[in-house]
């Protein structure tokens, strides 16, 4: 096995380039674990935790533009004002241990229908920044999974960003998990209310990909009361919670069934759009 | 590969490291310094918790050529001397060490919680020690051992 630790972002896609066959290393929470069991025995590692571009953030023609390096302690820390979706759900991951080492590239990179960061960046409508010698694009996330543990990331490619609109409004994410700590999500949802009057969904751990639930989005548009600000009908939330639910493709497995990962979901997007219209209505 | 790093301020190499092994490996195979524990190796019971560029991790995620050049902190290093580190003390002091393998994991732990918060609550006591597990002592005196490791800390400080 080779060990590769390109000190720049130039080097590191260089890198790629030469050997696409070898593995990124970010906080090696998911590789290390494969590694030590033996699960997995790549030609070569490539380290990505010394180049400097990965771990920061700023802002970027209004978007926030955060490498894809930066951990998860420092989003709930650096972040949470701008992005509180992202940050609850960061909040959730593992325990500090975890979240002082895992990264949101490497949650992209392993494209887990359970990762927790990508519900709340489907609800924000995030932008995966992709890159190569041959040269960058912007994927939405939505379109970035293609199947369980797949996305379009390609051979020669590395994750550089994610891009993130600021919340506008409310943001919440909720999870289901055994324990109120270390969990793989068994159901996750993520929400953001815009005030202008339109809603963003992700769900988690439901479905072979993190999905949308665009017909929820659409019936929370049209049905809340925006102008008026006025009261939540529970027969709103409800539906909205039915219509989440029925977004999902949720399938039995050790950590939960199908038919209570779709009741779950139902819950949670009820709880949260509460939470977050009276939050936008305080 | 041979890989280079500060280990409690001390500059250690190890030689014939496989490219693929942790930094938990190479401190307890290679460098001898047995304190951390090796309990699960996937990051789910804290045992092997060590300082890397003072951030607290788990040595067996950590590849060893990611901690090349770093500044490594384990539990051995916490001590001065022979004079235990007051979160050291308190674990003793609480009876909060039974079988002691999940001990030194959680030593770095709390040293890590009460340089950020001097006066944690229990909500964030808890929070804090999500990641490490123990099997003998239910917990009790593991936050019996905080509270006292941060009452006395600002005892001396106030
Ligand atoms: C104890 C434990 C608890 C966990 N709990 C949770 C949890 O609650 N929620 C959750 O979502 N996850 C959880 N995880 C999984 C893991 O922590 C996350 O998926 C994390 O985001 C991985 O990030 P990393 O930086 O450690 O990735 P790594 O392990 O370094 O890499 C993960 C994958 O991404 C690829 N990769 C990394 N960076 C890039 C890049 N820039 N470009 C291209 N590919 C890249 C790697 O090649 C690899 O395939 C847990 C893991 C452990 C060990
Ligand atoms: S041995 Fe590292 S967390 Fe268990
Ligand atoms: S004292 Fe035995 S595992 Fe904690």
């Amino acid at each position: 096995m080779e060990f590769l630790s390109p000190p720049t972002w130039a080097d590191a896609l260089a890198a790629k380039a030469a050997r696409p066959d070898a593995v990124p290393l970010a906080g090696g929470t998911d590789v290390m674990v494969e590694l030590n069991f033996r699960r997995r025995a790549p030609a070569a590692l490539l380290d990505l935790t010394r180049v400097p571009e990965l771990r920061a953030w700023r802002e970027e023609d209004g978007l926030l533009r955060i490498g894809a390096g930066v951990s998860y302690a420092r989003i709930m820390a650096e972040l949470g004002g701008r992005l509180p979706g992202l940050a609850r759900a960061a909040r959730t991951v593992g325990s500090p241990q975890i979240r002082n080492r895992g990264t949101l590239g490497g949650n992209l990179g392993s494209a887990s229908p359970a990762g927790d960061g990508h519900p709340p960046l489907l609800a924000t409508g995030a932008l995966v920044e992709l890159a190569s010698t041959r040269g960058v694009r912007r994927v939405p996330v939505a379109e970035f999974f293609t199947g369980p543990k797949q996305s379009v990331l390609s051979d020669d490619e590395l994750i550089a960003a994610v891009l993130v609109p600021p919340a506008p409004g409310p943001q919440q994410f909720a999870k289901i998990g055994t324990r109120n700590a270390m969990v793989i999500a068994v159901a996750s949802f993520a929400l953001e209310l815009r005030p202008e009057g339109s809603v963003g969904t992700g769900i988690g751990s439901a479905g072979p990909t993190p999905l949308r639930a665009p017909e929820a989005e659409a019936f929370a548009a049209a049905e809340l009361p925006w102008a008026s600000r006025g009261r939540l009908d529970p027969a709103v939330a409800e539906r909205f919670g039915e219509l989440v639910a029925a977004a999902a493709s949720p399938i039995d497995d050790v950590r939960g069934t199908a038919a209570y990962r779709r009741r779950t979901l139902g819950v949670l997007a009820r709880r949260t759009l509460t939470w977050a219209w009276s939050e936008l209505c305080a | 590969m041979r890989v280079i790093c500060t280990v409690n301020g001390v500059e250690r190499s190890a030689d014939d490291v496989w490219e693929g092994e942790s930094l938990l490996y190479v401190l307890r195979e290679r460098m001898g310094l047995p304190g951390s524990k090796n309990a699960c190796e996937q990051g789910e019971c804290g045992s092997c918790t060590v300082y890397l560029d003072g951030v607290a991790v788990c040595a067996c995620l950590v590849a060893a050529g990611q901690a090349a050049g770093r500044d490594v902190v384990t539990v051995e290093g916490l001590a001065d001397g022979e004079e235990l580190h007051p979160v050291q003390r308190a674990f003793l002091d609480a009876g909060a060490v039974q079988c002691g393998f999940c001990t030194p994991g959680l030593v770095v732990a709390v040293h890590d919680l009460l340089e950020r918060e001097a006066a944690p609550s229990d909500p964030e006591i808890r929070e804090a020690l999500a990641g490490n597990l123990c099997r003998c002592t239910g917990y009790e005196k593991i936050l019996d051992a905080v509270r006292l490791a941060a009452a006395r800390a600002r005892e001396e400080t106030p």
